[in-house]
Parts: C-alpha cells; sequence; structure tokens
C-alpha cells in the first residue's frame, strides 16, 4: 500500500504513540484487503462498546487510550451491556456497572457521540449516495453497502476505530465498484423476517465479499434487517445485491433443505423460558408495529424488548411504550440482545427470539438454549 | 504468502478447517473453544500455532485476540487461508505474527507438526 509522507511519519511514530498505532493497524488492513492507498472517511461506527465482550483488557485499553486519542470525524458507538434506567432490575454486579461506565466515559472522552445503537444506518441521516464510511457493526455494515448507498468494508473493531482517529480508510475491494461471483437463489415461498435471517446466514457461510440473491421480493425493514444480521454473523460478506448478477455466476439454491440445517443448527429448544426481540435493536417503526399487534393481548412470560435510547424516548412520548409495558414487554434502551450480560445460563436455560444473529450468541457466549420464531408466531404462542 | 503483522516464533500447529468467531465462541482468559459445532470445541489455542481457513462474525472479536494476548492465553502465531480484518487488526494491536498462505501451503500444515516461523526469512515456514 502506497503512503503518503505525513502517513509515512505517523507510521514511524513521529506524531506520537496513539497515532501509530492507528496506522498500525490500517496498513494491517489494507494489506489484508489488498488496498493500493487510504481514502478520507466520513463517519466512523465503532464496535468493542459492551464489557461482556472487550472485558477487563478491552477496558483498560480504552481507558490508556482516552489521555490522548481524539476522533477527527463524526463517530457512533455500538450498544453496551446495560440500560442504566433498570439496570438494578437485573442483578449486574457492581464491578460490571462501573467497568462499563469506564467505557462509556472513555469514549466521550475521545469525542464519540454515545448513541449505543447497532442500528446507526436508522436513527441518523445518510450522507449522500456514495460516501465512505467505517462502520465496525456487521449488520450495519451490510446494511450501509447493500441498502442506504454507502460504501464501507466490513471493519473490525480495531480498524473502525483507527478510521475515527485518523479520517481514514484503505481503499479495499468493498469500497469500488463490484461484482460479486456467486449468486444464491432463494426458493422459499412466503418468507418471514426468520427465513430472511437465515437466508442471510447462509449468504455469510457460503459468500465471499459480495453475494447477489435473487428470487427476493418487496422486503419490510424488519426482514431488511434480519437479512443483514444473519449475514454478518457467520462470514465476511459485507455485501448483496438483488438480481441474478452476470450470467457467469455460479449459483447456489436456497431451498428447505439449506433452511432446515441452519434452523437445526441454531434452534435447540422446543420453547424458551422467556423471549427476547431485538438483534439488531428495534427501530420506531418496529415498535409502532408491535405495539399495534399487541393490542388487547399480553405475554405469557417476560419478554425483553431492545431499542436505541432515542427510539424508547419516542416510543414514550408517542404512548408505545405504556402499550408495550402493559403487555408485560420489559423495554431496555443502550443494549441489545447479543452478548448482553442481561441473560445468564444459571437463571434461564432457554430463550425464544426471532433473530438469528441473537441466537447465534445466546447459544454460544451465553450457554442457553434457543427456540427459533417468527414476530407472528411469538405473538399467536406466547400471547393471550 | 502475504504477511500481515511480521514476527519470529517457533512452536506445535494447532488446525481447523473450520472458520473462528473469536467473539462469543473464544473463552477470552484461557482460549477455550466454545462452540459445540467447532472442530476445535473444549481446545485452547493458547501458545499453539493457530492454523485456519479465517475468522468470521463480528467486529469485536478483534477485542477478543487483544484480551486473549493480555491475558497469555493467545496462540504464538496464526496462518491462515483468507484475509479478515478482525484476525488481521486483532493480530496488529496484540502484535501476534499473522501470515496468509496459498491453499496448497494450507493443506500441507497439521495439527501437531512443530514448525517455526520467521517473516524476516526467506523460507517464513519450515517444519522442525
Amino acid at each position: 500500500m502506497e503512503l503518503t509522507r505525513e502517513e509515512e511519519s505517523a507510521l514511524k511514530g513521529e506524531q506520537g504513540e496513539i497515532m501509530q498505532m492507528a496506522y498500525r493497524i490500517l496498513v494491517a488492513t489494507g494489506e489484508a484487503t489488498d488496498a493500493e492507498k487510504l481514502i478520507p472517511i466520513e463517519w466512523a461506527h465503532l464496535s468493542g462498546v459492551n464489557y461482556n465482550t472487550i472485558g477487563d483488557a478491552g477496558e483498560e485499553f480504552l481507558s490508556g487510550i482516552s489521555k490522548n486519542a481524539r476522533v477527527k470525524v463524526k463517530t457512533t458507538l455500538n450498544p453496551m451491556g446495560f440500560d442504566i434506567d433498570n439496570v438494578s432490575n437485573y442483578n449486574l454486579d457492581d464491578n460490571f456497572i462501573s467497568k462499563q461506565l469506564s467505557i462509556r466515559k472513555s469514549y466521550e472522552t475521545m469525542g464519540v457521540t454515545p448513541s449505543f445503537s447497532c442500528i446507526p444506518y436508522e436513527i441518523f441521516d445518510i450522507p449522500k449516495e456514495g460516501t465512505q464510511v467505517s462502520f465496525a457493526e456487521s449488520n450495519a455494515a451490510i446494511h450501509a453497502n447493500s441498502f442506504d448507498n454507502l460504501k464501507t468494508n466490513k471493519e473490525s473493531a480495531f480498524s473502525a476505530l483507527a478510521s475515527a482517529i485518523t479520517g481514514k480508510s484503505p481503499y479495499s475491494s468493498l469500497r469500488k465498484e463490484d461484482s460479486p461471483n456467486l449468486t444464491i437463489r432463494m426458493k422459499i415461498d412466503n418468507p418471514n423476517e426468520l427465513t430472511y435471517g437465515m437466508l442471510g446466514f447462509f449468504a455469510g457461510k457460503v459468500g465471499n465479499n459480495s453475494v447477489n440473491i435473487s428470487g427476493v421480493g418487496e422486503m419490510d425493514r424488519r426482514s431488511c434487517k434480519a437479512l443483514c444480521g444473519g449475514m454478518g454473523t457467520s462470514g465476511t460478506c459485507a455485501k448483496f445485491l438483488f438480481g441474478e448478477g452476470d450470467p457467469g455466476c455460479e449459483k447456489v439454491d436456497f431451498d428447505k433443505k439449506e433452511m432446515n440445517e441452519i434452523h437445526d443448527e441454531l434452534n435447540t429448544s422446543e420453547k424458551g423460558d422467556l423471549i427476547t426481540l431485538g438483534s439488531p435493536q428495534l427501530g420506531l417503526e418496529e415498535i409502532s408495529e408491535l405495539a399495534g399487534k399487541l393490542k388487547g393481548r399480553s405475554f405469557k412470560k417476560r419478554c425483553m424488548i431492545f431499542c436505541p435510547r432515542t427510539v424508547k424516548e419516542q416510543a414514550r412520548k408517542i404512548g408505545y411504550t405504556n402499550e408495550l409495558e402493559r403487555a408485560g414487554c420489559e423495554i431496555l434502551a443502550d443494549c441489545c440482545t447479543c452478548l448482553t450480560p442481561l441473560i445468564s445460563k444459571e437463571n434461564v436455560d432457554s430463550v425464544t427470539t426471532n433473530s438469528i444473529k441473537g441466537a447465534y450468541y445466546l447459544k454460544n457466549s451465553n450457554g442457553v438454549d434457543v427456540n427459533l420464531k417468527s414476530l407472528s408466531k411469538i405473538i399467536e404462542d406466547e400471547t393471550r | 504468502m502475504k504477511i500481515l503483522v511480521s514476527g519470529k516464533t517457533q512452536g506445535i500447529i494447532l488446525k481447523s478447517q473450520h472458520a473462528i468467531n473469536f467473539l462469543g465462541t473464544v473463552d477470552k482468559k484461557t482460549g477455550v473453544i466454545s462452540d459445540k459445532n467447532h472442530e476445535l470445541f473444549h481446545k485452547s489455542i493458547k501458545d499453539s500455532i493457530l492454523v485456519f481457513p479465517n475468522g468470521v462474525g463480528s467486529s469485536v472479536g478483534a477485542y477478543t485476540i487483544y484480551s486473549i494476548k493480555s491475558n497469555n492465553a493467545a496462540p504464538l502465531a496464526m496462518i491462515c487461508q483468507k484475509a479478515d480484518l478482525t484476525v488481521a487488526t486483532g493480530c496488529a494491536l496484540a502484535n501476534i505474527p499473522l501470515v496468509i498462505v496459498d491453499d496448497e501451503k494450507f493443506s500441507s500444515l497439521q495439527s501437531g507438526q512443530k514448525i517455526s516461523l520467521d517473516t524476516e526469512s526467506s523460507n517464513p515456514i519450515t517444519l522442525l
């Protein structure tokens, strides 16, 4: 990768340790993606916020760099471990809370907007078509590339942080125009968001940088998010294009057999002790729709709903919160199902969810069993 | 061969044909793999030369690599078939040597082999 004189000087350490670290990360990223140069980016979205995922080493690292590091571009943040408004209901230990607040402080000191959301594309204005950004959250990177006309690598937590500090990112293939060499033919009729999540999970397994998907019609927002969340979980793929693609593309079918294999991999229980909705977090549209579906009904068991704080506040003003709480929902801002410390195998055996991304991490990280159901089935089976 | 993070070490290969999602499936303190469906389930990657196709999944996996290094539970080096940003940047920050090899070289490396890795050498991977 070609560096300018100024970039070379930063890499040598002539602009301080923080810049040297950031450029070392950018160079490794550039070499990994065969980029020829660094280019400016306008927005960075960082992962690596939840104390449950980054641990003591991460907390100490951020506390250390926050003394000197400052972000150069608009920078937003992934969810953390809890909602401070109701954390006392969840039996989380004091050490977790204080470490999480330290992480929050470090990011704020660096100049990061504490948005604590994995759906930046839904709560911030989208910049003009073709804008280069650096999104670390995998579902957000895929959404940005596939639905929002933005361009990003499937950044890692560190490459996005380095981009935030330098305002630059390697000019990798995903930032250019590309044509995938693989087309997935969707063969399932009447898909719901769970089907799209499994399609995404399948696409991540078989695709490389990007894939074409044919045979899908209009998708609602929930299905788009499910597709992005599923794909981000299983692979390195960071973009899908709708259509058949070039005639020479290799073709792979996503039919009942493929779907059932994924279902069997992630669905390990016939029922759940509690329900989670949100991974990716729910936006206002989904909250509104859910409030509508729950009119006159109540959950028979606990149902945790995860959303960004701005959405929680809007929902309260409009009155959705009342409706959801009446139906027995617990509404949590700033955090998400994915890697939540609020569900532990000591208290919970199994969780019902419509999220493929949530299912994967509940099973592998939280160590609980998972019962997969679409939202409409959850409402049919779990409310009265 | 492509060198993403340079360095020199020797050790025993632990190889998997499965990609690794570092976040959530690798224990930050012990380096043990917790995914029941993974070929390396219950095995620790600590102090190995970890050979695997590539990293997948969450971007936060880079912090897991940094954490296992801070907790002295990291591999001595990693050898992949395909570059991905989670592994590349995690190794860059944690200073874990990382090289990308072609398919033929990847197939030739086997669990249990003792090798030396020296990214400065003209023949970076040698069987001991």
